[in-house]
């Protein structure tokens, strides 16, 4: 027995404030992904059997490498919103929770650099 | 994690059976989940087929003629039996409905499953615990807040559009079949308010005579409370009394960016 009122445990810790953010970034990542995933998977498709040289050369442009850049940058970010959304639902226990969505955080930043090194060095490598 | 499979003493075993009457033409096999705890074994699936020209067309009413002349343990809450008072919301042919205003004939087929509203603790039978529900209903104060006192000689007044607005959100009965028919309330009920709950709320933000819509926002605004809405709709489209409590969770969402833009 805790002998805690139902009202006291709904109560809890009151309402976080917070949340407007997360909702608000995830629509609007969402609504930029449509048109950097139609550009980012036209531009490589097109290139599709090319060779190194060409590719390197086709996607060094800054125009589309900014554009893959951002497609990546803006990709992992809401991939990063979305998977917290899912842990939240199912990861229960607040120790599992906090480690799933630390993690969660740290593999994206570090998959975003790994990816977006990648465009940089067709931009500015030997 | 999330859990996908019934724990192991709640898992739902065959029970009694109890056939036609002798001459009985039009019948109807109704299938109905029974536990309670002094027995202290799993939950059954008790059989009941009954004659359909010897009872009333609601599932209610098949319900309350078991129980007075097959079994009287069967237990279950009713009151209003005209779809106002909520008590008798349950899961009826997989859809939580009111058994009072659901009818026998719109379950097709031969069987009429009847089961107590899901992922909710059962204290028997069909009988669900609701302290939770009632605890978040109450959080959300629904009642009216206003500073301003109301004139001496008269109510406080509304305009035929803003009472409008409300149209939608005061019929509902708080019977509970939304919220338990919501994915994210089964996962984080215990954090997540809920559809019922989320719709009264707006109810009490969208009411021009209430003066307290910030602060009534304010204590939403939670990745819990509010946002575990993932707009399933199953709220909307088991609500029996044909409410939209998907647009209303929207409606809040849209008031909690409005004022930060």
């Amino acid at each position: 027995m805790t002998f805690r009122t139902p009202l006291k445990q709904v109560r809890g810790l009151g309402a976080a404030r917070d949340g407007v953010a997360h909702w608000w970034h995830q629509r609007l990542s969402a609504v930029a992904l449509i048109v950097l995933v139609l550009l980012a998977a036209a531009r490589i498709v097109s290139l599709a059997g090319e060779d190194y040289a060409t590719v390197k050369a086709a996607l060094g442009q800054p125009f589309w490498a900014g554009v893959l850049i951002l497609f990546l940058a803006t990709a992992y970010y809401h991939f990063r919103l979305g998977l917290q959304v899912v842990i939240e639902d199912y990861v229960h226990g607040p120790a599992a929770r906090l480690t799933m969505i630390v993690l969660n955080i740290f593999v994206t930043a570090a998959l975003a650099v790994a990816s977006i090194l990648a465009v940089l060095k067709l931009v500015f490598g030997g | 994690m999330a859990e996908f499979k019934l724990p192991s003493n709640s898992r739902i075993t065959e029970g009694k059976k109890f056939p036609a009457p002798a001459g009985a033409r039009n019948t109807k096999t109704f299938r109905v989940y029974r536990w309670k705890q002094e027995d202290d074994k799993n939950p059954q699936v008790d059989e009941y087929v009954i004659d359909l020209d010897e009872c009333g067309p609601m599932v209610l009413d098949a319900l309350i003629k078991i129980k007075n002349e097959i079994d009287p343990t069967l237990t279950f809450r009713r009151s209003c039996r005209e779809g106002i008072c909520g008590s008798c919301a349950m899961n009826i042919d997989g859809t939580n409905t009111l058994a009072c205003i659901k009818g026998i004939e719109e379950v097709k087929g031969d069987v009429v499953n009847i089961y107590p509203l899901p992922h909710m603790p059962v204290i028997r039978d069909l009988v669900p615990d609701l302290d939770n529900f009632y605890a978040q209903y109450a959080s959300i104060e629904p009642w009216m807040q206003a500073k301003t006192p109301p004139p001496p000689d008269r109510e406080r007044l509304q305009s035929r559009e803003d009472r409008a607005k409300i149209d939608g959100l005061y019929e509902c009965i708080l019977c509970a079949c939304c919220s338990t028919s919501c994915p994210s309330y089964w996962w984080n009920g215990d954090r997540y308010l809920g559809p019922a709950v989320l719709l009264q709320a707006y109810r009490w933000i969208v009411d021009s005579r209430d003066e307290n819509t910030g602060h009534r926002l304010d204590a939403l605004e939670d990745p819990f409370k509010l946002y575990r809405c993932h707009t399933i709709m199953n709220c909307t489209n088991t609500c029996p009394k044909g409410l939209n409590p998907g647009k209303a969770i929207g409606e809040i969402k849209k008031l909690m960016m409005e004022r930060k833009l």
